[in-house]
C-alpha cells in the first residue's frame, strides 16, 4: 500500500514502502515469465500515458505493465494530442478528469508539470520524468535491480557518473539511495554537477579514475545534448576521455560490481560496446524489472484500503 | 471491539484425525496417489496442503506435489482491499493431466476459490479441479461447493470461525469468535 496519492517524486513513498514495492514487484516478474502473462487484477481502472516528450522504455514498460493487469490504457504522445493546438496545460488536466480517468502517467519536458497536474486533478499522477526534476519509478526499478543482485543497498558505494545536473534519474536516485543506507557518490565535471550536489545526499568526485576501484555499482547517465544549455564539456571526446566506461576502465571495475544505465546509450560516449557486453553489465535487466516494478506500483497505488486496517 | 470464544469446535487430535480423513477421502475419489496434486491457499490453506500430502505419503508411500497459491491479484474487490504484501505463489510442477486439490482452511462467501480456480487455470489446464476445507461456515455468495469438508458448521454471520494451524499459529484449533459487548 502506498499511502501518496501520487507518485510525483521519490520522497512520497516511505523506505517500507519502497521495500514493500521491491517485494511486490519479484511476484510480478514472476508472473513476466510466465506464459500467460495476464491478470485481471486493474480490470475496470482507466489510465492515461500522457507522454509530451520522446519515449521508448518508459512508455511501453508503463504501457506493458497497465495491459498485463488488465488496465484500460490510452496513449498520448506530444504530436497526437491537442497541446500542439495550444491547449494549456490546466485544460488537458480538466478533459482527462471528464473522462473520468484513475490514472494519469506524465512525463513533460518541463520540471513541477506532475505537480501542476495533481494539484488540479481527481486522477492519482505517477511521475514519468518531468524535465530535469525526478523520475521515481526509474529508481524503483534500479533499486530492485541492486538488491536482486547484491542483496541489499546498504553500506554499498554506488558512483553516479555524467550529466547530473540535467539527470532526473539522479535526481530521484541519490536520495532514495542517501535514505537507505548507501553512499552515493555523483562522479563529474563541475560544469556537469548541481549548484548544492549534498542537497541530494550524494558526495561529489570530480575523477572517475580515482574511485572506480571502490564503486559496488558504477551507474552511468547520459550526456543530454538535447536540454536547452546544450554539451557543457568543451567536447564529447574529452568527456569520454575522462568519464567514459571503455574497455581500459572496465579493469579498474571490482568483479562483483553492477554497471547500470537508465538508457538510452550513447554507445561510445560514456558507455563503450565492450562494458555493454560485460557480464557485469546489468541494463537489460533493469529494463525488465522495470515492468515488474510499475506493475507493483499501480498494483498498490490503485488498490483499496490496505487489508490489514480493514 | 473485543471477541471471545464461544465454542471450539475442532481440537488439536481433531483436527489431524480430519485431515486424516480427507487424505482418504482424496485418495479414495482419485483412485491413488497417481497424478495427484494439492494446492494450497495462503497462508493456512498451503499449510494444511502440506500437512495433507505428509498424511498422504504416509498412507500411500506416494510423494504428492504441493503448490502454493496467492489470490490477490485475482479478487473481485481489488477496488476496497488491498494485500500490503504479496504471497509467493509456487506451482513448479505441470498441471497438465493432474487431479487438483485446492486446499483452503475455511470456506465461506466462495469468492476466494473463485479467485483461486481463475489463479490455477492461468497457470496450466488441469484435468480436474476438487476443493477441500477443513471448515465449511456457510454464507455462500457464488455457486461453490466443497468436495471434501472436515467440518460443517453453521455459523451467524456476525460470528467469526477462527482457525489456527500449527506451524503458523501456536496451536491446532477451530473455534467459533462471538463479538463482546461493549469495549
Amino acid at each position: 500500500m502506498i499511502k501518496s496519492k501520487h507518485l510525483i517524486e521519490i520522497d512520497d513513498v516511505t523506505n517500507d514502502e519502497i521495500y514493500e514495492v521491491l517485494e511486490n514487484a519479484r511476484t510480478f516478474k514472476e508472473i513476466n515469465d510466465r506464459p500467460l502473462k495476464k491478470l485481471p487484477t486493474l480490470r475496470g481502472k482507466t489510465i492515461v500515458n500522457l507522454f509530451l516528450e520522446p519515449s521508448t522504455r518508459t512508455r511501453s514498460s508503463f504501457e506493458l505493465a497497465e495491459k498485463r493487469l488488465s488496465a484500460d490504457s490510452l496513449n498520448f504522445s506530444a504530436s497526437s494530442s491537442a497541446t500542439v493546438k495550444g491547449e494549456s496545460l490546466l485544460d488537458t488536466a480538466e478533459t482527462f478528469d471528464a473522462m473520468k480517468v484513475d490514472m494519469v502517467v506524465a512525463r513533460h519536458k518541463y520540471g513541477g508539470y506532475c505537480r501542476i497536474l495533481a494539484d488540479h486533478m481527481e486522477a492519482k499522477i505517477v511521475n514519468g520524468g518531468d524535465g530535469i526534476h525526478q523520475h521515481p519509478t526509474q529508481t524503483l526499478l534500479d533499486l530492485f535491480t541492486m538488491v536482486e543482485r547484491m542483496g541489499t543497498v546498504e553500506g554499498k558505494t554506488i558512483g553516479i557518473i555524467g550529466d547530473i545536473v540535467h539527470s532526473r534519474v539522479a535526481g530521484s536516485l541519490a536520495p532514495a539511495l542517501a535514505r537507505l543506507g548507501a553512499h552515493p557518490i555523483f562522479i563529474a565535471p563541475p560544469s556537469y554537477l548541481p549548484a548544492v550536489p549534498d542537497a541530494l545526499g550524494a558526495e561529489v568526485s570530480y575523477s572517475l579514475d580515482a574511485v572506480l576501484p571502490e564503486l559496488d555499482v558504477v551507474y552511468l547517465l547520459r550526456i543530454q545534448g538535447e536540454r536547452a544549455s546544450g554539451l557543457s564539456v568543451p567536447s564529447l571526446r574529452e568527456y569520454t576521455m575522462l568519464y567514459g566506461m571503455d574497455l581500459r576502465r572496465l579493469a579498474s571495475v571490482r568483479e562483483d560490481a553492477l554497471i547500470m544505465h537508465p538508457g538510452p546509450m550513447n554507445r561510445g560516449v560514456e558507455i563503450s560496446p565492450e562494458v555493454i557486453a560485460d557480464p557485469r553489465a546489468v541494463v537489460l535487466d533493469q529494463v525488465n524489472a522495470g515492468v515488474a516494478v510499475r506493475m507493483a506500483v499501480m498494483y498498490m497505488m490503485l488498490g483499496g484500503e490496505d487489508e490489514a486496517a480493514a | 471491539m473485543t471477541e471471545t470464544v464461544k465454542a471450539t469446535i475442532l481440537d488439536a487430535a481433531d483436527v489431524q484425525r480430519t485431515l486424516v480423513r480427507i487424505a482418504h477421502e482424496i485418495l479414495e475419489a482419485a483412485g491413488g496417489a497417481k497424478d495427484l496434486a494439492l494446492v494450497g491457499i495462503v497462508t493456512r490453506g498451503d499449510v494444511l496442503a502440506h500437512k495433507l500430502a505428509d498424511i498422504i505419503a504416509s498412507i500411500e508411500g506416494a510423494e504428492v506435489p504441493v503448490g502454493t497459491l496467492d489470490i490477490s491479484l485475482y479478487r473481485d474487490d481489488i477496488g476496497t482491499k488491498l494485500s500490503p504484501v504479496l504471497m509467493r505463489t509456487e506451482v513448479d510442477f505441470p498441471l497438465e493431466e493432474k487431479t487438483v486439490v485446492l486446499v483452503d482452511d475455511v470456506l465461506y462467501t466462495g469468492r476466494t476459490i473463485r479467485a483461486a480456480l481463475d489463479a490455477l487455470m492461468d497457470l496450466g489446464r488441469p484435468r480436474c479441479i476438487r476443493l477441500a476445507v477443513l471448515v465449511d461456515r456457510g454464507h455462500r455468495e457464488l455457486p461453490i461447493r466443497a468436495d471434501f469438508v472436515g467440518k460443517n458448521v453453521p455459523s451467524a454471520y456476525q460470528e467469526k470461525v477462527r482457525v489456527s494451524i500449527r506451524p503458523f499459529d501456536e496451536v491446532d484449533s477451530v473455534e467459533i469468535l462471538e463479538a463482546g459487548e461493549g469495549a
